[in-house]
């Protein structure tokens, strides 16, 4: 019940984004060139980028849909995914992947039921995968928002993952 | 004029030439993959790598232009080696099902590996295999076959404007897809095929229906009638091995007779009806002075592009059907009714250079019979498949009639596979029904060639008529903005009629014709066309006996009602997000 119900809230917040988006597009408006920095401030307001800010972005900038999904799927800084409110990053540096840190990654994948670069339907959490956090003598490595976790094995993740709502 | 040696041969070459082109001149053909004649080169491949002297590095021979006194290598040992990696690389992540691939003994990258000389493979396949993409009822997309080369992406951006494909994705994940990865059909594609007639591997094909037309000719049951575009008898040849744009009409009614269809009858002889229709439309417009100018409508790629991006025109539309489609609503009411068939047997198959057409005859507003007004298309690749499946060559066909009631065709008909063609034939029967005399000189050469957009100013008995011809997507679009920014500014354009056709060349350019095209093969068929019109005793579509016939027993005159409800149609808004049809609002 309790998710639904953030769900739902979710949504009715991103509707009303839509006309600050719309303030963004008109002061870049015909101009392709400028689509990197639309696309920021569209993720800045979001959180990620939904397909209509995409749409609206495509119209407004007058470049064509494909390009601009094209330049979101390049560049890793681009979501099209929402958010988690709690972001779950395995490193897959040298160092962490030869002590197992894809033990790691496999674990929290079926933990959490979702794949890297996904968010868990309740939004609690998003997971990715960074290349080395300068924490090599911890490995295998992980970050859960701001905190290090160093020797991670794949049975200490529940806990780990459970001390974030 | 700059000199050169190539491999110690010494050349001259005009400022600017690739060094690609300029080996060629000297008889030594660089290998490469993603070069095109039609299209600008990308160097995504780099096959064409050649040393020059003093410049360390290879080069791409396809991006470098030559230079004064470059001493160019085609094939040292360390260029040999290079290529050889690049393709065995392109290999570890393609699939190499060659014997059961739509492109085998066609693939650009089959002859490659021959050519380079690949006998083992030093590299496991990489990468997981993705799914194929069968959204589109036009056309299917194979990523597993894909190589990157781009060119898919340089005709559907750059030449048809449609940009409908895209690199998506980084790195190993990197795939061409539509806009959301949400498949061919579930986006801006026109379906005209461009991106599969320049796909050097299987990674783009049509969706076949070769499997439910034998069903259907092989079923006592049903009646099976066959139609075939005016651009087919110049291309069918080719799939036999005949020169480029032989013209086989007879032979081509012999062998589809043979395949076994029940009636071999004619889409020229609705383009010959498309005139009648369109031609009275034109005439009417001009009278009036309402929706100048009026627009072709034969093209189904070029309808889907117009209601994408141009749904404003809607109203300049002639709202005739293409011939294929007249052809099916006929196919199921006149034809049946004459003949004394349930049209609920009659199995309508038609031959088309095009893929678009797969999507018109789904269309779900083409039913005008009461039936599916065309059941089945198939592109020339596939019936010339079928063909040979049946152990028939065309090659050794005798020439054979088509059969009657809807066989007839004038020149004009056959026309309408070259660009300018719709327009020419037009053009010699509204002068007919506007000044009740025929046009002397019926060639209008002006509205001929593969140029760029054409124009001809024809004087109609004292009425001046400005025509222009625009043939891919991309030169229409130029068009009509200037139209509309004319009629915007102006009031009007200075233009009355407009033939499009999405495809460049016309429809002996579309997307169903034989692998390997290119722009002089697409010129060499529209000049056989122009030959057969000229070998014809009838030139003029009204002068088409079976035409007049069609009228005097069935539908009236032109424009009549049962005409309106049978031969013509509508257009709808769509999306320029996922190309589907728009509610009204």
């Amino acid at each position: 019940m309790s998710q639904e119900k953030q769900c739902q809230c979710a949504e009715v917040q991103e509707e009303e984004l839509y006309p600050r988006l719309e303030e963004v597009i008109m002061e870049h408006r015909g101009k392709g060139q400028d689509l990197i920095m639309v696309l920021h401030k569209a993720q800045n307001l979001f959180g990620y980028l939904p397909k209509k800010a995409q749409e609206m972005v495509a119209e407004g900038l007058n470049v064509s849909l494909n390009e601009v999904y094209g330049v979101i799927t390049f560049y890793n800084f681009f979501s099209t995914v929402p958010q988690g409110r709690n972001s779950v990053k395995v490193c897959l540096g040298t160092a962490c992947y030869v002590r197992g840190s894809q033990e790691v990654l496999d674990k929290a994948q079926k933990e959490l039921g979702i794949k890297v670069g996904g968010t868990t339907e309740d939004r609690r959490y998003s997971l990715d995968v960074v290349r080395c956090i300068g924490a090599c003598g911890l490995a295998p490595a992980m970050l859960v928002n701001e905190d290090v976790y160093g020797r991670v094995k794949s049975p200490h993740l529940p806990d780990i993952l459970a001390k974030y709502e | 004029m700059i000199k050169a040696t190539i491999n110690n041969v010494e050349i001259e070459a005009l400022e600017g030439t690739s060094i690609l082109w300029a080996a060629k001149k000297a008889g030594f053909t660089i290998p490469t993959l993603c070069n095109h004649p039609d299209l600008k080169p990308g160097g995504q491949c780099g096959i064409c790598v050649v040393e020059i002297e003093g410049i360390p590095g290879l080069k791409r021979a396809c991006m470098t232009p030559v230079g004064e006194g470059f001493k160019v290598k085609t094939h040292t040992p360390r260029i040999m080696a290079t290529r050889r990696q690049l393709v065995e690389l392109i290999l570890s992540n393609h699939d190499t099902d060659c014997l059961t691939c739509v492109k085998n003994n066609n693939c650009e990258l089959q002859q490659l590996a021959s050519i380079v000389g690949i006998n083992v493979h030093d590299y496991s396949r990489s990468g997981e295999r993705l799914p194929i993409d069968r959204s589109s009822v036009s056309i299917v997309r194979d990523p597993n076959k894909c190589i990157l080369c781009g060119r898919c992406i340089q005709v559907c951006s750059n030449v048809q404007t449609v940009d409908a494909l895209a690199v998506n994705h980084r790195g190993f994940d990197t795939v061409i897809t539509t806009a959301f990865d949400a498949g061919l059909g579930n986006s801006v594609c026109i379906n005209c095929g461009q991106c599969v007639v320049h796909c050097p591997v299987g990674a783009l094909y049509e969706k076949s229906a070769t499997e439910e037309v034998w069903e259907a000719l092989h079923d006592p049951d049903k009646f099976v009638v066959v139609q075939e575009a005016p651009a087919v008898r110049v291309m069918l040849g080719e799939e036999f091995g005949m020169p480029t744009g032989s013209l086989v009409s007879g032979k081509m009614h012999a062998a589809l007779r043979r395949l076994g269809f029940d009636a071999v009858l004619e889409t020229n002889f609705t383009a010959d009806l498309t005139i009648m229709e369109e031609g009275t439309e034109l005439i009417d417009r001009l009278t009036s002075g309402r929706n100048l100018p009026l627009i072709t409508s034969c093209s189904p790629g070029w309808i889907k592009f117009m209601e994408t991006y141009f749904h404003d025109m809607i109203p300049h539309m002639s709202t005739a059907k293409s011939p294929q489609q007249m052809f099916g609503a006929l196919a199921k009411t006149y034809y049946a009714e004459v003949k004394g068939i349930d049209p609920g047997k009659i199995v309508s198959v038609s031959i088309m250079p095009c893929t678009a057409k797969k999507f018109e005859c789904q269309r779900p507003e083409m039913n005008a019979s009461g039936y599916r007004d065309v059941d089945y298309v198939l592109t020339t690749r596939e019936i010339g498949r079928m063909m040979r499946e049946a152990g028939l060559d065309v090659k050794e066909m005798p020439d054979e009639p088509p059969d009657d009631i809807l066989g007839d065709y004038t020149g004009a008909a056959t026309i309408f596979g070259a660009t300018g063609g719709v327009m020419e034939a037009a053009v010699r029967s509204a002068y007919r029904l506007v000044t009740g005399k025929e046009l002397e000189n019926v060639e209008i050469k002006p509205v001929r060639g593969l140029q760029g957009i054409k124009e001809a100013e024809i004087d109609i008995d004292g009425t001046r008529v400005k025509v222009a011809v625009a043939h891919s997507c991309g030169q229409a679009r130029k068009l009509l903005n200037k139209v509309q920014d004319q009629i915007t500014k102006e009031g009007k354009s200075e233009y009355q009629f407009i033939e499009v056709m999405a495809c460049p060349g016309g429809c002996v350019g579309g997307g169903g014709q034989s692998w390997g095209s290119n722009m002089a093969k697409r010129a060499r068929r529209g000049e056989s066309l122009y030959e057969e019109d000229r070998s014809l005793p009838l030139r003029r579509s009204h002068e088409n006996p079976s035409v007049l016939a069609l009228y005097e027993k069935f539908l009236e005159k032109p424009n009549s009602e049962k005409a309106h409800k049978l031969l013509h149609t509508h257009y709808y808004k769509r999306s320029t997000v996922d190309g589907k049809i728009k509610p009204a609002s």
